[in-house]
């Protein structure tokens, strides 16, 4: 491949999928697809596809690990051996075992811990295809799962990414940028509070690249929110619309 | 003071709803003077009070609280029972019995066996500890026979209906017995396994229509809708 040789924007800004500097990529949201689960929700954001599942409160298991004052929450990322090029060992890995640890830390803030001690929560997220910003979406469906489940929330939490791609601060990396880009900012948000539950940087940012890249994905954050709102309303929705046929 | 809904408006967690001189109630917190909602449902004022009603919720245990659980463990001096809540109860030996236990004299299995269903009250409970269960009053105790169901807690005060008139009409129009748990689930016990079905029906419906207007008519409608077809038959005979 001559990855070096071809521009990652070309001369007019636009991205190697088509995209423009500030542009999302689309984003499809479904709320309640497990009926097994407590809650659950699918996203595809662009070429990633997530399935997160939640569960609870219930009795922690094992017992040692609740905790006598508050809810625990417990996050799981995981990577199906199918969801990337070469295949993956389906074994939890280093990175999986960290991503595991920042999206429980990114939703732990919205949630009323200290309401429910002495239970558990528990967030299954499962890759099924990765494209670059799989935590970010992955924190998106897990917020939705847990609000489908009846836990009470403070606010939704959502994720997206900015970074710096052949000197530029672009919105929402997708894999090439992300490997080949100089810089990745992913952001948790909570909309409504107005308050950044995650902020990671990997890579080399001036100062005012690094406000740029923040302010840039909570813009990003609030148009994904909008979706997210409507993916979790249109699941109770279709249940009022039937009401309406019966009716006429 | 503003407020930043319209009745029955559907909010999901974290949506505004009232600032100022308004009292969170259901399913809401207050922020920084702020009301919002914290879980999916449907929104509501009662003069100065907000009230979410919840879509989706699980059962927090309550005082007072008549529920429907399943014995899981026989222990020592009591029986684990399972509450269909974040936390398992604990029903005790000496409650059932109506003399002293002990564990020498009495085989607890022979009174309450893991599987076996029972109708109790929540005798206490606590943050700090898991709820106690009483079955010493009229009406509790194993259930024997009759059909479960189960639905979101939530929707327990929809079926009960304004004052009981919804439960009172199922009952009424099935010959039914319905025992209500606060917990979500609901005993039915009828006469007829058919009669049984349809109150299990409408429970259902209820279950589903529960944030529509004008459910009660399409209730009683249900009811005689399914009450009918017996009768051409008898004519035909």
């Amino acid at each position: 491949m001559n990855e070096k040789t071809e521009k990652l924007i070309d001369k007019k800004g636009i991205r190697g999928d088509g995209r423009k500097v500030d542009e999302l990529r689309p984003l499809k949201l479904q709320v309640g697809v497990l009926p097994n689960a407590d809650g659950s929700a699918y996203i595809e954001h662009g070429k990633n596809k997530i399935l997160a599942a939640a569960y609870g409160p219930r009795e922690m298991h094992p017992k040692h690990l609740a905790q006598a004052d508050r809810m625990v929450l417990r996050a799981r990322y995981h990577m199906a051996p199918f969801s990337v090029q070469e295949r993956k060992s389906p074994a939890p890995s280093r990175r999986e075992v960290e991503l595991s640890k920042v999206i429980k830390e990114s939703l732990e803030p919205a949630l009323f811990l200290e309401l429910y001690p002495r239970t558990g929560v528990d967030v299954f997220i499962e890759v099924l295809q990765a494209d670059g910003g799989t935590r970010c979406a992955s924190i998106t469906a897990a917020a939705l799962a847990i609000a489908d489940a009846g836990v009470p929330m403070r606010d939704l939490v959502v994720a997206c990414a900015a970074g710096k791609v052949e000197d530029q601060v672009v919105l929402d990396l997708y894999d090439a940028e992300d490997k080949l880009g100089s810089a990745d900012v992913p952001v948790a948000y909570m909309p409504n509070l107005n308050a950044i539950t995650l902020l990671q940087m990997d890579g080399i940012l001036a100062p005012a690249e690094f406000e740029k890249a923040v302010s840039m994905a909570m813009d990003g954050c609030k148009k994904i929110y909008e979706i997210q709102k409507e993916a979790l309303k249109t699941k109770y929705m279709v249940v009022k619309e039937t009401d309406k046929e019966i009716e006429e | 003071m503003p407020t930043f809904f319209e009745k029955k408006q559907l909010v999901t967690p974290g949506e505004l709803l009232a600032e100022g001189d308004y009292l969170p109630g259901e399913n809401t917190f207050v922020e920084n003077g702020k009301i919002y909602a914290e879980r999916i449902g449907l929104v509501d004022s009662d003069n100065k009070k907000v009230n979410v009603v919840a879509l989706r919720a699980f059962y927090v245990p309550k005082m007072g609280d008549i529920i429907i659980g399943t014995v899981t463990e026989v222990g020592f001096n009591g029986w684990t029972v399972d509450i269909k809540s974040p936390y398992t109860a604990m029903l005790r030996a000496s409650d059932v019995l109506s003399r002293p236990f002990k564990p020498q004299n009495d085989e607890l299995s022979a009174v309450l066996n893991a599987g076996d269903l029972i109708v109790a009250k929540i005798a206490s409970y606590d943050r700090a500890h898991d709820p106690q269960l009483t079955v010493g009053e009229p009406g509790l105790g194993k259930i024997t026979r009759g059909q479960l169901l189960r639905v979101t807690p939530t929707k327990i005060p929809r079926i009960i209906g304004r004052k009981g008139s919804m439960i009172s009409m199922i009952k009424q129009e099935t010959n039914c017995q319905i025992i209500l748990g606060l917990n979500g689930v609901i005993l039915v016990t009828g006469k007829t396994p058919e009669e049984e079905e349809v109150a299990i029906q409408a429970i259902r419906k209820i279950e589903e229509e529960s944030h529509t207007s004008g459910l009660t008519d399409r209730i009683t409608q249900l009811l005689k809708e399914k009450k009918q077809p017996p009768q051409p038959e008898e004519t035909q005979q």
